[in-house]
C-alpha cells in the first residue's frame, strides 16, 4: 500500500450503488408508511399464525367425497374456458386487425383500439358481476365476462404484432401482383401467425385460471362451489377443491406448451412425448 | 417448415408443407378444439328467459348507474382506493423477496439437486393456478377480513408468475462467465452475486413491474371476498343496489389502472 | 526449482471407451511460456480445462501446490481455482458491470460473498487493480461498461482479471482466436510480460503455431490425444509440424 495510491481509493465509486441505494432507502420508508396505513401490526400477524395452524389443520386430509360436485363444477369451468377462448379469439381478430395503424385508417383503428382497451381495463370479476346481472347467473355470464377479458388480451397482442410486421416482405408479396387477401396470407399472417399461437395458448391458460374464479360472484363453474364451502367451514373439501383446480390448471400448461411446440416448432407427436428441452418464449407483454 | 419431397413413380415430385408425423400432430390439436367446443356448446346451461331479458336488464342497468355518484368519492372511495394501491406494492414486494430463493432452488443451472428443483417448481405452480381471489379467501379465512389478507393473497399469488419468469431469465443466461468466475475460485453466492445476477437484472426488475401493474388489477376486487380495498366498497355499493355508486367505483377502478399504466412505462423507460 | 504443475497419466473419455486425453503426463517448471499446440479436437482445451476442473478428468493426477487437483473438491477445489488464473476464448467477461468490477471479479474466491456484494473490496485489491490497467494499457477505463469495449480491450481485461488472483499458475484457452493478428500480437506480448513480472507458468492453448514459436519457450505438441512433442521452439521441426497436423498445404 503506497501513500501516493490512497487518495485513488478514497476517489473511487462504484457508479450504480448510489442510485440503487436511494431507490432501495425510498422503497424502505414506503414499506413502513403502507404497513401502518394498512393498520398491520406484528400481533396481528402472530394472531394469524396461530390460526393459520389450526386451518391448515382442518384442510389436511382433503375431503373428495362429494366428488360429483367437484367434478360438475370442474366441467362447467372447463366449458366455460374453451368458450370463452374460442369466441374471444373469433371476436379479437377482426377488432385487432382493425386497430392496425400500419393497416388501417385512423378513424377505424382508433375506434378498435378503443374497444380493445375497455375490454382489458376491468377485471374479469368486475365484467362478470355486470354480466350476471344482465343475463343471470350461471355459465353464460362467465362465458361472456372471459371472452370480453381475451378480447382485451389478444385484441392488443395482435395489433402489436399486426404493426410490428416487417414492411419489406409485404411490399414484396405486393409486388408480384397478388389481390389484398394473398398479401394478408402470404405477406402479413405468416410472420404474425407464431407470436398469435403464443398468446393464444396463454390466454386459454389464463381464462382456465380464470374460470376457476367467477363462480365467486355467481358466474358458473368450480368457484361457487368453493365459495360455498368456505362460507360452510368445509375446509376439507375446500382442499380437495383446490387440488383438483391446481391439477387441471397444470394439465392446461402441459397443453398449451404442447400447441406451442406442434404449431411453432413444428414438432411431432413422437418429439413431443421424448421430451427434451424446453424451447423458451418470452411472455408477451400486457 | 419442414418439407417432404417424395419421388413419385412417373418422375413427378410432391411438395408437401408438412411431413406426415407433423400433420398428425396439428390434425390431434384441431380434432381436440373441434371436440372441446362442441362438447362445450352441448352441455352448458342457458335458459332462455334470462337471455331475452338481457338487453331490457342492461339498459335498466345503465339508467340506473347514470348520473354517476361524484359526490360520495372523497368519503367512501378515496381511502379504498389508496388502500388498494398499498395492498398491490405491499403485496408485489414481499413476492419478490419470497419469489427470488424458491425461484433460485428451482434452477437446475444454480441448484443442481433435481429433488429440490421439482419441490421448488411444484411450489411455483401451485402458487400461480390458485386465483388471487381464492388466496383472498384462504387468507380472510386465517387472518380475518382486512387489507392484510388481501397483500398476503397478492403476494402469494405472484410469487409463482415471478419465480417462473425469472427461472426462465436465469435459463438463458450465458454460461461464459459464470465458468470464469468458478475458475477463480469464487464461492457459490459470489458467483450468484456477480455472474447471475448482472444478467437477470433488467429482466427482473421488467417482470416486477409487469406483476405490479397485473396485481393493481387483481387488489382492487380482493374486497368483494373481504381482502379489503376499493373491493370492499364495491361488494357494499353492489349489496345496496346503488348502481350510481358502483358506476363510480368502476370508473375508480379505470382511472387507477391507467395511472398505474401509465407509471409503470415511465419507470420503464428510465430503468430499462 | 520445483515443479510447479506436475500431470500423471491423465486421461478424459467423453464418451466411454473414446478416449480424448491419453495417459497424458507432463511437469511444468516454474516460469514461463508453455504453448499447447495441435489439430482441433485433439484435446488441448480438454486438457487446460482438466487442470483447473472445469471438465473432470477420468483418472490421472495433478499435482500443485502439495494436492492432487483432480481429488479436491468444495472449499479446498476453490482455494485450488483461486491460486490459478484462466483466460478465455470469447473474454467470458461479465457484460453488464464495469471493467474495474470485472477485476474484481478475480478476487472474489478471496472475498467474503456478502462483503463482495456490497463492493467492500480490500483497499489493496482496488490499488492493484488500478496499477493493473495502466499495465495492460487501459488506464482511465475503470468504469467503462464492459460490454463497451473492443475484443481486444476486452481479453486485456480478461487478463488483467486473472493477473488479480496473484496466481502461481495461469491457464489461457485460446486467447487469441477470436482476435485480428495485430492485437493477437499484443496480447501475447502481454501474457509473456506476466509470465515474466511474477515468475510464473503460463500454459496457452493455441493453434496459430508462428506465434507459439514467437512467444513461447516451451512447446507441447498434441496429436491424437497424447503429447508428441515436448521441446524449445527451435526444435519443431517442419516434419514435426506435418506430423501433428498432418497434410502439408497449411505449411507453406
Amino acid at each position: 500500500m503506497s501513500a501516493q495510491g490512497t487518495p485513488a481509493i478514497a476517489a473511487y465509486r462504484f457508479p450504480a450503488s448510489r442510485a440503487a441505494q436511494i431507490t432501495f432507502a425510498l422503497l424502505a420508508v414506503y414499506v413502513v408508511y403502507a404497513l401502518t396505513q394498512l393498520d398491520v401490526s406484528l400481533e396481528r400477524v402472530q394472531q394469524g399464525m396461530a390460526h393459520a395452524g389450526r386451518f391448515l389443520g382442518r384442510m389436511i386430509p382433503p375431503n373428495f367425497a362429494r366428488s360429483e360436485l367437484l367434478w360438475s363444477g370442474l366441467a362447467e369451468s372447463l366449458q366455460i374456458a374453451v368458450l370463452a377462448s374460442a369466441l374471444g379469439i373469433v371476436l379479437a381478430l377482426p377488432f385487432g386487425l382493425l386497430g392496425a395503424r400500419n393497416l388501417m385508417p385512423a378513424w377505424v383503428s382508433w375506434p378498435a383500439r378503443l374497444v380493445v382497451v375497455l375490454a382489458r381495463s376491468f377485471h374479469p370479476v368486475v365484467v362478470a358481476i355486470l354480466f350476471v346481472k344482465a343475463v343471470g347467473f350461471g355459465a353464460l355470464a362467465g362465458i361472456l365476462a372471459l371472452t370480453v377479458a381475451s378480447i382485451g388480451f389478444i385484441g392488443k397482442l395482435f395489433t402489436e404484432a399486426i404493426e410490428e410486421v416487417s414492411i419489406k416482405e409485404v411490399e414484396a408479396v405486393r409486388a408480384t401482383g397478388a389481390p389484398f387477401t394473398s398479401v394478408l396470407a402470404f405477406g402479413v399472417l405468416p410472420q404474425v401467425f407464431s407470436r398469435f399461437i403464443g398468446f393464444a395458448t396463454y390466454q386459454l391458460d389464463s381464462n382456465l385460471r380464470n374460470s376457476t374464479m367467477v363462480g365467486i360472484v355467481g358466474a358458473g363453474g368450480i368457484g361457487g362451489t368453493l365459495f360455498a364451502a368456505f362460507q360452510r367451514f368445509d375446509y376439507d373439501f375446500v382442499s380437495a377443491i383446490l387440488i383438483s383446480i391446481i391439477a387441471l390448471i397444470m394439465a392446461g400448461e402441459v397443453l398449451a406448451t404442447a400447441v406451442r411446440r406442434i404449431f411453432i416448432d413444428n414438432a411431432t407427436l413422437r418429439q413431443l412425448f421424448r421430451g427434451g428441452t424446453p424451447v423458451h418464449r418470452p411472455l408477451d407483454d400486457d | 417448415m419442414a418439407t417432404a419431397v417424395s419421388p413419385l413413380p412417373a418422375g413427378a415430385r410432391e411438395w408437401r408443407r408438412f411431413t406426415p408425423a407433423q400433420r398428425v400432430g396439428r390434425f390431434a390439436i384441431y380434432l381436440l378444439l373441434v371436440v372441446a367446443i362442441v362438447a362445450s356448446l352441448r352441455t352448458i346451461e342457458v335458459i332462455p328467459e334470462f337471455l331475452y331479458d338481457a338487453p331490457e336488464q342492461v339498459v335498466d342497468l345503465l339508467t340506473r348507474m347514470w348520473p354517476v355518484a361524484w359526490s360520495y368519492y372523497p368519503r367512501g372511495v378515496h381511502a379504498a382506493l389508496m388502500e388498494t394501491i398499498h395492498i398491490a406494492s405491499l403485496g408485489t414486494l414481499l413476492a419478490l423477496l419470497l419469489a427470488t430463493p424458491v425461484g433460485i432452488l428451482a434452477a437446475h443451472r444454480l441448484v443442481p439437486l433435481w429433488p429440490v428443483n421439482w419441490a421448488a417448481r411444484l411450489i411455483l405452480v401451485a402458487s400461480r393456478s390458485v386465483n388471487s381471489l381464492v388466496w383472498a379467501l384462504i387468507f380472510v379465512g386465517i387472518f380475518g377480513p382486512g387489507p392484510l389478507a388481501g397483500t398476503l393473497a397478492i403476494a402469494f399469488r405472484s410469487i409463482g408468475f415471478v419465480g417462473k419468469l425469472v427461472g426462465e431469465a436465469l435459463d438463458e443466461t450465458h454460461a461464459g462467465p459464470i465458468e470464469a468466475l468458478r475458475a477463480a475460485g469464487a464461492p457459490w453466492l459470489s458467483l450468484l452475486s456477480f455472474g447471475y445476477w448482472p444478467q437477470v437484472r433488467p429482466a427482473f426488475w421488467s417482470i416486477a413491474l409487469f406483476r405490479f401493474d397485473i396485481n393493481v388489477r387483481e387488489s382492487a376486487v380482493l374486497g368483494l371476498v373481504g381482502a379489503g380495498g376499493i373491493g370492499m366498497t364495491l361488494d357494499s355499493a353492489l349489496n345496496l343496489f346503488q348502481w350510481d355508486r358502483v358506476a363510480l367505483i368502476l370508473v375508480a377502478m379505470f382511472a387507477v389502472v391507467i395511472a398505474a399504466e401509465i407509471g409503470v412505462t415511465q419507470v420503464r423507460k428510465r430503468l430499462l | 526449482m520445483s515443479d510447479a504443475l506436475i500431470i500423471r497419466r491423465l486421461s478424459k473419455a467423453y464418451v466411454p471407451g473414446k478416449p480424448v486425453l491419453h495417459d497424458i503426463d507432463v511437469e511444468i517448471a516454474a516460469e514461463g511460456v508453455i504453448a499447447i499446440i495441435g489439430p482441433s479436437g485433439t484435446g488441448k482445451s480438454t486438457l487446460i480445462r482438466c487442470i483447473n476442473r472445469l471438465v473432470e478428468p477420468s483418472s490421472g493426477e495433478i499435482l500443485f501446490d502439495g494436492k492432487d487437483l483432480a481429488r479436491v473438491s468444495g472449499v479446498a477445489l476453490r482455494h485450488a481455482r483461486r491460486q490459478i488464473g484462466m483466460v478465455f476464448q470469447e473474454y467470458n467477461l461479465v457484460e453488464r458491470l464495469t471493467v474495474m468490477e470485472n477485476l474484481l471479479c478475480g478476487r472474489l474466491g478471496y472475498v467474503a460473498p456478502w462483503r463482495a456484494w456490497r463492493r467492500k473490496f480490500p483497499p489493496a485489491d482496488i490499488e492493484r487493480a488500478l496499477a493493473l490497467l495502466d499495465t495492460v494499457g487501459l488506464a482511465g477505463f475503470a468504469n467503462r461498461r464492459a460490454d463497451a469495449l473492443s475484443g481486444g480491450q476486452r481479453q486485456r481485461v480478461g487478463i488483467a482479471r486473472a493477473v488479480m488472483q496473484q496466481p502461481r499458475l495461469m491457464l489461457a484457452d485460446e486467447p487469441t482466436s477470436s482476435l485480428d493478428p495485430k492485437t493477437s500480437v499484443e496480447i501475447m506480448e502481454l501474457l509473456a510480460g506476466v509470465a515474466r513480472s511474477h515468475r510464473i507458468p503460463v500454459l496457452i492453448n493455441m493453434h496459430d503455431v508462428a506465434l507459439a514459436r514467437r512467444f513461447a519457450d516451451r512447446i507441447l505438441g498434441m496429436s491424437g490425444g497424447r503429447i508428441v512433442f515436448d521441446g524449445p521452439p527451435q526444435g519443431l521441426s517442419d516434419t514435426m509440424l506435418k506430423q501433428i497436423y498432418g497434410g502439408e498445404d497449411w505449411l507453406h
